[in-house]
């Protein structure tokens, strides 16, 4: 009953303050003109999708939003990224810190060629926790909270290659929350797996939202739809549309996104 | 159509012929390894005893002695050579494979690939000139930095392979959670790396075992023990060399010996490095 009311308040009282907010958002690989001057407040303790046709820009989005795109050679970012109303993309930016604060899950699962244990361990360890009962505790809590620990507690040491699709993914979901952030990205985190392993991530990601801002990139309509408050629609670089879910994908106010979401293209 | 059965015989007569030489050639292949080997065991074998094994040479003229101290000091100076190339290879291939699309890069790769072919005669007379005319002496610190001129090509190009192999979603994991692209490199990208740089240095190991040229004027060979990093220390292949054109009956008995231990390192090497291969691939499957 106390979690009932509980999540109910999360629900009604709107957070005013956004935890992540683009101004002016421009990205170019090289000539190409990747990300349009987007504009977008992403609210904390929300799922927030972000939806539309191969090639609109919402990966790059998302990829801007724990500073990725570094990594990639040619891509260049304008315009700026607040985090709890400082820009990240200020030079003086610590990225490692950064990237500690807003974690990143992939398509692909992604699992270490190491243990379970080492997988869950691996981020607590590199920022230096070393007292063995104390990782134990991040690493049971970790997979706790994705969903995993009643199938995996009895094999820690075993390879997290020998895991199924699903497991791999919500090992990797375990791997980035055992650095505790403040947001998930998820880049089409269930593309790969099979529909009872999407249900079981997409399960997860309502427990999650409790403690996290979760913004998720998806192919998948109805996933958008099931899991999210807020939906963006990215169309040709452009950010076209943005609000809550609901009125998205009922009542949307530009042609272009009923289009999509009626399956007319992409 | 018809096909005289003359015709007929003519092809099949062909298509054997063709099949049986593309064999024997296969076998030929293989023939001059079996040769060494069978002559080498004929020649050598009965020298090889607790003898040869662990004592000193006896002066020229003498029957018997061995050559523990040239069994010794090739392991020395390869480990030093190993020492030396292990980091600065492992290096290299890691910035080659990361950051080496640079003209900088292709430069670096190139002349790795040089130096790879450069005649090993040619790596000594260098080490010659650059270590034992300053210091005024032959040594194992000479001979050991020719080896790791050998074997610092063969592991940076091998370690840029592997690390190239390693997919690009693990780099991105592990800066996803906060890493730092340093600590990627050294807990994840190389650790997955890490069966098939085994077996490239595994390989530059066998190779630098057998090289005699590097240390014709580097390390020189001794007829004593020596520890000493600044002297001239014994080593297989000059002992081999030395004893070889020797006019000495039992030298030449002792330097089948010395070839028959030298190429049982080499394979050992060699099998070693195939054996870690094959659990590599069926660890991925």
């Amino acid at each position: 009953m106390a979690t009932a009311i509980s999540a109910r308040r999360a629900e009604d009282t709107k957070p005013t303050q956004p935890k992540i907010s683009t101004r002016n958002l421009n990205v170019y690989y090289g000539q190409f003109h990747a990300l349009k001057k987007v504009n977008l407040d992403i609210l904390p303790n929300r799922i927030t999708a972000l939806i539309g046709p191969s090639g609109c820009g919402k990966s790059t989005f998302l990829r801007c939003l724990n500073r990725m795109n570094d990594l990639i050679e040619g891509a260049r970012v304008e315009g700026s990224v607040l985090l709890d109303g400082e820009d990240i993309n200020d030079s003086r930016t610590d990225v490692v810190a950064l990237r500690r604060r807003v974690g990143m899950v992939f398509q692909q699962p992604n699992p270490f060629p190491m243990s379970i244990y080492d997988n869950v361990a691996y981020g607590p360890r590199i920022h230096g926790i070393r007292r063995r009962s104390m990782l134990n505790e991040i690493v049971e809590r970790s997979l706790r909270q994705a969903a995993l620990w009643d199938e995996v507690k009895d094999k820690l040491r075993q390879s997290a290659l020998a895991l199924s699709g699903g497991q791999q993914q919500r090992l990797c979901i375990a791997r980035v929350l055992a650095v505790e952030p403040e947001v998930l990205l998820m880049d089409e985190p269930a593309s790969a797996l099979d529909p009872t392993a999407t249900f079981r991530i997409e399960e997860l990601m309502q427990d999650l939202k409790e403690r996290y801002t979760i913004v998720i990139v998806t192919h998948n309509m109805q996933q958008a739809a099931r899991v999210s408050q807020y939906t963006g629609f990215f169309f040709k670089g452009e950010l076209y549309e943005f609000g809550e879910t609901a009125k998205i994908f009922t009542n949307p106010d530009r042609p272009e996104t009923e289009d999509y979401i009626r399956g007319r293209f992409g | 159509m018809k096909v005289s059965p003359l015709h007929e015989r003519w092809r099949r007569f062909k298509n054997v012929a063709a099949l049986t030489l593309a064999g024997v050639c296969a076998v030929v292949v293989m023939a001059p390894v079996f040769i060494i080997l069978a002559y080498l065991v004929a020649n050598g074998i009965r020298s090889v005893n607790l003898e040869f094994l662990s004592s000193l040479p006896k002066p020229p003229g003498e029957v018997g002695g061995g050559m523990a101290n040239a069994i010794v000091g090739s392991f020395y100076m390869v480990g030093l050579g190993l020492l030396i190339s292990l980091p600065i290879g492992v290096g290299a291939g890691v910035y080659l494979a990361e950051f080496g699309n640079t003209r900088f890069g292709y430069a670096v790769r190139f002349m790795a690939d040089v130096l790879n072919g450069v005649p090993s005669i040619v790596i000594g007379i260098s080490v010659w000139a650059l270590l034992v005319v300053p210091m005024r002496s032959f040594s194992a610190l000479a001979g050991g930095v020719a080896l790791s001129f050998i074997m610092i090509p063969m592991i940076a190009r091998t370690t840029e392979e592997m690390v190239r192999a390693v997919p690009n979603s693990l780099r991105m994991a592990s800066l996803s959670v906060g890493a730092t692209y340093a600590r990627t490199m050294w807990s994840v990208v190389l650790p997955a790396a890490r069966g098939g740089i085994v077996t490239g240095v595994m390989l530059a190991l066998a190779r630098a075992f057998g090289e005699a040229a590097p240390l014709l004027f580097t390390a020189l060979g001794n007829r004593f023990w020596n520890f000493y990093l600044d002297r001239p220390m014994a080593n297989l292949p000059t002992q081999i060399y030395e004893y070889a054109k020797s006019p000495y009956q039992d030298w030449h008995r002792q330097a089948w010996a010395a070839a028959l231990v030298l190429i049982t390192i080499v394979l050992v090497l060699n099998v070693v490095a195939r054996v870690s291969t094959r659990e590599r691939f069926r660890a991925l499957r």
